[in-house]
């Protein structure tokens, strides 16, 4: 079960400029650190996060090993018509999650 | 897929709770919220930068999951409203028992017992979900111990402990975090060790911990041997430490560096 | 037994040796300053980047490495014609200089960006903001980065 929290409004003007807020749980392991065993525990992070509106991409980030675990990312956009954000992370050993929340924009 | 039945509105906020609390008296307990920096207390505050909510959210979902042979789920026996206030009066005497359990404890004792379940293993994220959710239902509460009397030699076994200096580096829980709790080490202040926020999510850990776990880091911190997972002088701890911060707000998930 | 004796003074003087390592960074890999100026140049190429404009947020004393709440704001109208296409963060004592690369709009709104960030060591770390008129602005802070006071044993 991959846990995402998401923080939109439900509601917002049209052009109104709102923040939206996306928290996802993930190891973010740096493939550079030693496990017990001292090998190097393998690589496993989350190297994109994408949101859209409606389809439309709005911000894309390409993460690097030095993003804290548990990825959360807050960024801005303009309320431009109402339906659905939708929100992307994909990554190492084929992680792939998806989540949108509705808007009603007017 | 995210809930949306989560408390997205931290009601009671540490800083309102806290702002009643000063006004009714002089009362000079800090708890490690208050020992952060702004930007770890906003963390904290933010139900979607608080990583500790995630927890919470997978603790929500097992809790109406059914498991075991009699196929019950938590929610089938307890409502949540009965859940509030709970983690702010544990650890307890166990029903049956004569010896007490903290909030993990019981849920595991619930699993085995009453759902006949496979047991939870200790600091599982499974466990640690479980006792989020309950946990996050006392949000804002005081810490309230039981006036049970059979608390009272435990209670008195974790002050005994939490006074004597032990391990390589000679150290009692109260010289760090009675005679020098406020000071610097390392860099960070050193907290007055009141379990306010438990379950609750260390930077250091990049998860959510028990109390339990943060009490093994600090004897292992100075150099002493960790008592084993199920040993009773952990829960003796835990009675000690929730008395000594009887009133307290209560904010699990915290957030501590 | 005199062996037994001395057998543990040995254990003990390694146990306090091996306290002593346990709190030093592992660091099998390490960015520079050099892999930092390298890294930027890849994305400014050429380009000029002046000061400016961009506002990097971060807390003046760090208590734990492993989730630094960073916020980057670049001033911009955010229109069609005027707007930040990109923003570049770096650091330089990573095992690696790149930290992440956010890639906006108009329809953002407002050119800001915030996450949390994984620092090993007290570094400078550097944002670059990308114009959509093809200009770079940049800002920097130093940051320091306190050790854990308490570890725990990995087992």
């Amino acid at each position: 079960m991959t846990q995402v929290l998401i923080n939109a409004p439900k509601t917002a003007r049209k052009g109104e400029v709102i923040e939206l807020k996306a928290l996802i749980l993930h190891v973010m392991e740096t493939g550079f650190r030693p496990g017990t065993n001292g090998r190097i525990i393998p690589r496993n992070i989350i190297e994109r996060f994408t949101a859209s509106w409606n389809g439309a991409e709005i911000l894309r980030m390409d993460l690097s090993p030095a993003i804290a675990a548990n990825p959360f990312v807050s960024f801005f956009a303009v309320a431009t018509e109402s339906g659905k954000i939708t929100f992307r992370w994909t990554g190492d050993e084929g992680f792939v999650v998806e989540e949108s929340v509705a808007i009603d924009v007017a | 897929m995210a809930l949306a039945l989560l408390p997205a509105v931290f009601a009671a906020s540490f800083a309102m709770a806290q702002a009643g609390a000063d006004r009714a008296g002089a009362d000079k307990r800090r708890s490690g919220y208050q020992d952060m920096g702004v930007a770890l207390q906003k963390m904290q505050d933010d139900d979607t930068a608080n990583p500790g909510m995630l927890f919470v959210q997978l603790g929500q979902q097992l809790w109406a999951k059914p498991a075991g042979a009699n196929n019950k789920a938590c929610a089938d026996c307890h409502s949540l409203a009965d859940m509030k206030g709970v983690a702010a009066r544990y650890p307890a005497m166990s029903k049956d028992g004569d010896k007490p359990i903290d909030l993990e404890g019981r849920i595991r004792l619930c699993r085995t017992v009453n759902q006949q379940a496979e047991p939870l293993a200790t600091e599982s994220r499974e466990l640690l979900s479980l006792a989020a959710f309950v946990a996050n239902q006392s949000r804002g509460l005081p810490i309230t111990p039981p006036a049970d009397p059979r608390l009272a030699p435990f209670r008195e076994q974790g002050a005994a402990i939490y006074e004597r200096r032990q391990g390589q580096l000679n150290l009692s829980c109260a010289i760090c975090h009675d005679d020098n709790a406020g000071k610097k080490l390392a860099g960070v202040t050193i907290p007055e060790a009141h379990p306010t926020g438990y379950p609750l999510y260390r930077l250091e850990w990049q998860a959510l911990g028990s109390l339990k776990r943060r009490l093994r880091n600090c004897l292992i911190g100075i150099r002493a041997e960790a008592y084993p997972y199920d040993a009773v002088e952990y829960v003796a701890l835990e009675i000690y430490l929730m008395d000594r911060a009887r009133g307290m707000v209560f904010e699990s998930p915290g957030v501590r560096p | 037994m005199p062996g037994t004796e001395e057998g543990t003074t040995t254990r003990r003087t390694f146990i306090a040796g091996a306290a002593l390592v346990s709190v030093l960074p592992l660091a099998p890999a390490r960015a520079t300053p050099e892999a930092m100026a390298a890294a930027i140049k890849e994305v400014v190429g050429d380009n000029a980047i002046r000061e400016g404009r961009v506002t990097l947020d971060l807390p003046p004393l760090i208590e734990n490495g492993n989730a630094v709440p960073l916020t980057v704001s670049v001033d911009s109208p955010m229109s069609e014609a005027d707007h930040i296409k990109a923003i570049h963060v770096f650091n330089e004592k990573n095992p690696q200089p790149h930290v992440f690369d956010a890639r906006l709009g108009p329809r953002n709104g407002k050119a800001v960006v915030a996450t949390r960030i994984k620092l090993g060591d007290s570094q400078k770390i550097v944002a670059i903001a990308e114009t959509s008129k093809g200009e770079f602005f940049s800002a920097s802070a130093d940051v320091i980065v306190t050790l854990a006071a308490c570890l725990e044993d990995l087992t």
